[in-house]
C-alpha cells in the first residue's frame, strides 16, 4: 500500500509540474501583450506522435481518467453517508462496510491520478495549441487544481489510513469530519474540470475571435457549467455504487463461508441501493441538460437530439432499460431473504410486464424515420433532422413508468419482511393503491394528450408535470408507508446471503452497462461540438475533425470499457493480495 | 477461477453485444465532414448557377434546413415572399431595413433585429432570436456566399431576384482569366484547365489534388465506363455514389460545359486508371 501511496503523490508532482510548465508559460508570455484571440490551426498544427492516430488516444485516455475519477469521487460521498449512518445506529458493521468501500477506491485513486497525469501528457502532445489556448484562460484554476490534488491524496490517505485510529467518541467525530473535507475538495476538483470541458461547449468571458477578457471565473460560469455539475455529480455516485456493487458481487460468488457470503450479500444489497437511488433522478438531470443545451444553442440542440445522435438515443434507451430491469431483478431475487416475501410474489410478474413494456416504448423509434435516405431527402449534408421531440411525451411516459415500477419493486421489497400492525393498515393499503393509480393515470394522460393531440412546440410541455407526478407519487408514498409499517414487527430474521447466484450476475450488468453508458454520453457530450475545439472560436482542422460513426463510437467505447475493468480487476485483486501473507518455510533465517 | 472465468465472460459478453446492437441494430449514417469553403468563380457565373450556389449552401454548409424544415422550429422560407412584406409593415418592425431584400439580409447578419412572433428563444418574448448570425460563428459565410443565399431565398419564395452576383471575392484573389459576364468564354482545352474552372478537386482527389466531399476519382477508369461517367456529369442526382450526399455535385455541368469539354473530361476520367 505504502507503493501506491508514494505513486498517488509522484502522479499529482508531475501533473503539477507539467501544469505548471505548460499552463502558464504560454500564460506568461500572453500577459505582456494582453490575450490574443484563439488560434487558427492548419492540419499541420497536429503533430503525429509514434503514428498514432491523436484523437483515439486522447478519447480513450479521457474515458478512462473520467470512470475512475467518477468512482473515486462518488465513494467518499457515500462513504461518508454510510459512515455517519454506523455511528448514529453504534451498528459496527456499517462502519466495517464504509472501510472496505473506501479500501476498493484507494488503489483506483493512484490510478486516476496516473490517468490524469497521461491525459495532460497526451493533450500536450497531440493539441498543442488547443491546450495552449485553454490554459492561457484557465491558468489560475488549473494551478489550484493541482495544488488541490495534493490536498485531496493527503485527506484520503489520512482518511483511509487512520480509520481505525480515529475511533471512539471525539476521534469519530474528527474522522467524519476528514471525510467531509475529503468531500468538498473532491468536489470541487470536479468542478474545476467541469468547468473546462463545459468552456469548449458554451465559451464564455471571450469574444467572437476568442480574445479572454482576463475574467476567468466568468469562463467557468459559463452557460453549461452547473448543468454538468449537477448531472455529473449524480451519476458519479450511481456509478461508483454500481462498482462497488460488482466488488461485493464477486466476493459474494468466490466467498467460501456462508458468514463471508451473508456479509458480502448485505453489501452487494447496499451498494444496489446507492446505484438505484442516484439512477432514479439521473433521467431528468439529463433532461436538464438537454434542455439548457437547447437554451444555449438551438443549432447545437438539435444536433444533439436530431440526426445520428437521435439514434444514439435509442442505443441509451435500451442501455438504462437494462439498467432498470438489473436493478429490479436483483431486488426480486433480494426477497428470497426474507421468508415473508412470498405474500409479493405475485405481483413481480405485473411489474415486470410494464417495465418490459415501458422499456419497449422507449427504445422504438416510432415516429423517428431516420433512414440514410430519408435523412438526405430532408435537407443539406450537414444534419437533417426529424424531430425526436415528436416522441419525446411517449419516452418520457415511459420513463417516468419505469421509475414508478422500480420504486414498486423496492416498495415491496421493504415490506416484505414486515406485518404492520396499525389498525388502519387497510386503509392506508388503500391510498397507496389510489396514489399509484391516480399518479399512473396522470402520466398516461399527460403523454397521450400532449404527445399526441397538441403540436410540436407543446409536446415537450409534457415532462415537467409528469416528472413532478413521479415525484409526488414516490415522495407520499414513502411517508404513508412509514407511517403503515410504524412499530411494524418483523416476520423473522432476514438471511443475507440467501439470494442465488444469478442474481449476483444482475450486479455485473450493471456495472457493465453502467460503464459503457457513461462511455457512450461522452461520446455525444464531446461529438456535438463537431469540428469546434471550443464551439464558434476555435476551429478542429486537424484530419480528425469529423464526426465518426455511431459503430465507430461504439466500438472505441467497447475497448476503453474493456482495459477500464481489465484495470479495476486488477484492483480489486490487488485489495484481495494486501491482505494475504504466505508464511515461506524455511526461507527466513530463524 | 471457473467463477472467475465465467464473470469475465460474462461482461465480454455484455460489451460485445452492445457493441454488436450499436453496429448492426441500427443504420449507419456517414456524418457529414466538416464544412469547407466553397470554391467560387464569379467571375464565369450566370444567375442559375449563382441560384444553385445559394440553394447548396442553403442546403449544406449554411445549415439552413436544420431549423428552417416542416418541423416548426423556425418559419418556413418557401412562403418568404407573401411574409417579408408583413414583417416590414410589422409594428414591432423596429430594424433597419426598408425593401425586401434588406429585410433578409438583416434576418441573416442580425436576426434579433426582428424576431419573428412565437419563434424567439424561450423567456425573452420574442426579443432574442435562436437564430445563429451567419456571417460568423460555426457558419460563417463569406459576402458573396451570403448574397448567393439571398438570391435563392428570393428566387425559392417566389420574388423577383433583385440581389446582383457580387463582382469580386472580397478580399479573396479574382480569377484574373475570367471573362466578362456575358460575353461567351472560349472552350478549354485541357483536363486541368477545366478542372481547375470548375472546382472538381475542390470535392473530389484526382492524382495529387485532394478534395474529400465527393468520391475519389484517380482511378474512376477502372470501375466506371464511359456512359457510367457521362452520366455522372450530366445527371449526377440519378445515381449517387454509395457514402455520399446527393446535391454536392453540381448538376447542371450540362449546360456550362461546351461539347468538346465534355467529351474531353469523359475522355480524360475514364483513362484513369
Ligand atoms: C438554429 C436554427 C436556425 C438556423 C441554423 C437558421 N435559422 Fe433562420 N431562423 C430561425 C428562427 C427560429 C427564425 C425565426 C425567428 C427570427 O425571426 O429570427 C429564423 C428566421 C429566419 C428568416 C426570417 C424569416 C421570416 O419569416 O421573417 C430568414 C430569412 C432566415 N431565418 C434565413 C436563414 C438562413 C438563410 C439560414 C442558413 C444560412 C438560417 N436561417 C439558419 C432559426 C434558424
Ligand atoms: C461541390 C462538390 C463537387 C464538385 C465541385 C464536383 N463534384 Fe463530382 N461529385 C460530388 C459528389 C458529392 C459526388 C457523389 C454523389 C453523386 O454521385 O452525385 C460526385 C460524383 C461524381 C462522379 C461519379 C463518381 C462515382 O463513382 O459515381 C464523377 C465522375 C464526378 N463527380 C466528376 C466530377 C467532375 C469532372 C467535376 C468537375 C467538373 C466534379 N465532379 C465537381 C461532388 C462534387
Amino acid at each position: 500500500m505504502r507503493k501506491t501511496l508514494s505513486f498517488g503523490f509522484l502522479a499529482s508532482l508531475v501533473a503539477l509540474v507539467v501544469c505548471v510548465l505548460a499552463g502558464t508559460g504560454p500564460a506568461l508570455a500572453q500577459e505582456a501583450a494582453g490575450f490574443g484571440p484563439a488560434p487558427v490551426l492548419t492540419a499541420a498544427d497536429y503533430p503525429t506522435v509514434a503514428g498514432v492516430n491523436g484523437r483515439l488516444v486522447i478519447w480513450i485516455v479521457a474515458q478512462l481518467h473520467l470512470w475512475f475519477a467518477a468512482f473515486v469521487l462518488a465513494v467518499p460521498i457515500f462513504v461518508f453517508i454510510i459512515e455517519a449512518i454506523g455511528m448514529r445506529t453504534r451498528d459496527k458493521r456499517y462502519d466495517d462496510m464504509a472501510y472496505e468501500f473506501i479500501k476498493v477506491s484507494i488503489t483506483a485513486y493512484s490510478i486516476t491520478a496516473i490517468l490524469g497525469g497521461l491525459l495532460l501528457f497526451s493533450l500536450i502532445l497531440f493539441y498543442p495549441h488547443l491546450f495552449g489556448y485553454l490554459s492561457t484562460i484557465f491558468s489560475k484554476s488549473m494551478f489550484y487544481y493541482a495544488l488541490l490534488f495534493f490536498g485531496e491524496s493527503a485527506v484520503l490517505y489520512l482518511y483511509y489510513y487512520g480509520w481505525h485510529w480515529l475511533q471512539g467518541d471525539l476521534r469519530k467525530w474528527i474522522h467524519l469530519s476528514l471525510g467531509l473535507l475529503l468531500n468538498a475538495i473532491g468536489t470541487t476538483l470536479m468542478l474545476l474540470a467541469n468547468a473546462w470541458l463545459t468552456f469548449m461547449m458554451s465559451p464564455a468571458g471571450v469574444d467572437p475571435a476568442g480574445v479572454f477578457n482576463g475574467n476567468e471565473w466568468e469562463a467557468i460560469h459559463n452557460f453549461l457549467w452547473n448543468p454538468i455539475n449537477i448531472h455529473r455529480f449524480v451519476a458519479n455516485i450511481a456509478y461508483g455504487g454500481s462498482i462497488v456493487g460488482a466488488y461485493a458481487a464477486f466476493k459474494f460468488l468466490t466467498a467460501r463461508t456462508s458468514q463471508e457470503k451473508a456479509h458480502y450479500d448485505w453489501m452487494g444489497y447496499n451498494a444496489n441501493f446507492i446505484a438505484i437511488c442516484a439512477l432514479l433522478p439521473l433521467p431528468f438531470a439529463g433532461y436538464y441538460l438537454a434542455a439548457e443545451i437547447y437554451a444555449y444553442s438551438q443549432q447545437m440542440g438539435i444536433t444533439l437530439m436530431g440526426g445520428i445522435f437521435a439514434w444514439l438515443f435509442i442505443i441509451q434507451a435500451v442501455l438504462i432499460g437494462a439498467l432498470f430491469l438489473s436493478a429490479n431483478y436483483y431486488l426480486w431475487c433480494g426477497m428470497g431473504r426474507s421468508d415473508g416475501a412470498r405474500r409479493y410474489y405475485w405481483a413481480i410478474k405485473y411489474i415486470a410486464i410494464v417495465l418490459i413494456g415501458a422499456f419497449l416504448v422507449w427504445f422504438t423509434p416510432h415516429t423517428l424515420v431516420l433512414t440514410n435516405s430519408e435523412l438526405k431527402s430532408l435537407g443539406g449534408p450537414h444534419h437533417s433532422i426529424l424531430g425526436p421531440l415528436g416522441i419525446m411525451p411517449a419516452k418520457n411516459t415511459a420513463v417516468n413508468l419505469m421509475i414508478i415500477f422500480t420504486f414498486l419493486s423496492f416498495l415491496i421489497y421493504r415490506r416484505s419482511n414486515k406485518v404492520a400492525t396499525v389498525s388502519w393498515e387497510g386503509m392506508g393499503n388503500t391510498l397507496q393503491v389510489a396514489l399509484f393509480t391516480a399518479g399512473i393515470l396522470n402520466i398516461l394522460f399527460l403523454g397521450i394528450y400532449h404527445g399526441y393531440f397538441t403540436n410540436t412546440v407543446y409536446k415537450v410541455a409534457a415532462s415537467i408535470p409528469q416528472v413532478l407526478t413521479t415525484f409526488v407519487v414516490i415522495v407520499v408514498s414513502l411517508v404513508l408507508d412509514s407511517f403503515i409499517y410504524r412499530g411494524a414487527r418483523d416476520v423473522g430474521p432476514l438471511h443475507w446471503g440467501r439470494i442465488p447466484d444469478r442474481a449476483q450476475y444482475a450486479l455485473f450488468l450493471l456495472a457493465v452497462a453502467f460503464t459503457w453508458l457513461m462511455g457512450l454520453m461522452g461520446y455525444i457530450r464531446s461529438g456535438i461540438r463537431q469540428h469546434w475545439h471550443v464551439v464558434d472560436i476555435m476551429r478542429d482542422n486537424s484530419p480528425n475533425a469529423f464526426t465518426p460513426t455511431l459503430g465507430y463510437a461504439a466500438n472505441v467505447v467497447s475497448v476503453a470499457a474493456v482495459i477500464f475493468l481489465t484495470l479495476v480487476i486488477f484492483v480489486f485483486w490487488i485489495a484481495k493480495v494486501s491482505s494475504v501473507k504466505t508464511l515461506p518455510a524455511g526461507y527466513w533465517k530463524e | 477461477m471457473r467463477q472467475f472465468l465465467s464473470v469475465i465472460a460474462f461482461m465480454l459478453i455484455v460489451i460485445g453485444s452492445f457493441s454488436a446492437y450499436s453496429n448492426l441494430g441500427i443504420p449507419q449514417i456517414e456524418p457529414a465532414p466538416p464544412p469547407t469553403e466553397e470554391v467560387i468563380d464569379l467571375g464565369s457565373m450566370d444567375m442559375g448557377q449563382f441560384l444553385a450556389l445559394g440553394d447548396r449552401i442553403f442546403n449544406g454548409k449554411g445549415t439552413c434546413t436544420l431549423c428552417h424544415n416542416s418541423l416548426g422550429r423556425a418559419p418556413m422560407l418557401d412562403q418568404i415572399g407573401s411574409n417579408a412584406q408583413a414583417r416590414l409593415d410589422d409594428a414591432r418592425y423596429a430594424g433597419s431595413a426598408t425593401d425586401i431584400e434588406g429585410y433578409l439580409r438583416e434576418s441573416l447578419t442580425d436576426p434579433s433585429a426582428y424576431v419573428v412572433a412565437g419563434f424567439g428563444k424561450a423567456g425573452t418574448n420574442d426579443t432574442e432570436s435562436p437564430m445563429p448570425g451567419t456571417e460568423s460563428g460555426s457558419i460563417a459565410l463569406s459576402g458573396p456566399e451570403l448574397a448567393a443565399v439571398l438570391a435563392f431565398l428570393q428566387d425559392n419564395g417566389g420574388l423577383e431576384v433583385t440581389v446582383e452576383i457580387p463582382t469580386d471575392m472580397g478580399d479573396e484573389a479574382t480569377d484574373e482569366n475570367a471573362a466578362e459576364p456575358g460575353e461567351p468564354r472560349a472552350p478549354f482545352t485541357s483536363f486541368q484547365d477545366l478542372s481547375d474552372e470548375f472546382a472538381c478537386e475542390a470535392c473530389h482527389t484526382i492524382g495529387e489534388e485532394a478534395g474529400d466531399l465527393g468520391p475519389n476519382l484517380s482511378a474512376i477508369g477502372a470501375t466506371r465506363d464511359r456512359d457510367y461517367i457521362r452520366r455522372a456529369l450530366l445527371d449526377p442526382n440519378a445515381e449517387i455514389a454509395e457514402g455520399f450526399e446527393e446535391g454536392m455535385m453540381p448538376d447542371d455541368l450540362g449546360t456550362q460545359l461546351y461539347a468538346t469539354e465534355l467529351e474531353l473530361l469523359i475522355d480524360h476520367l475514364s483513362q484513369l486508371k
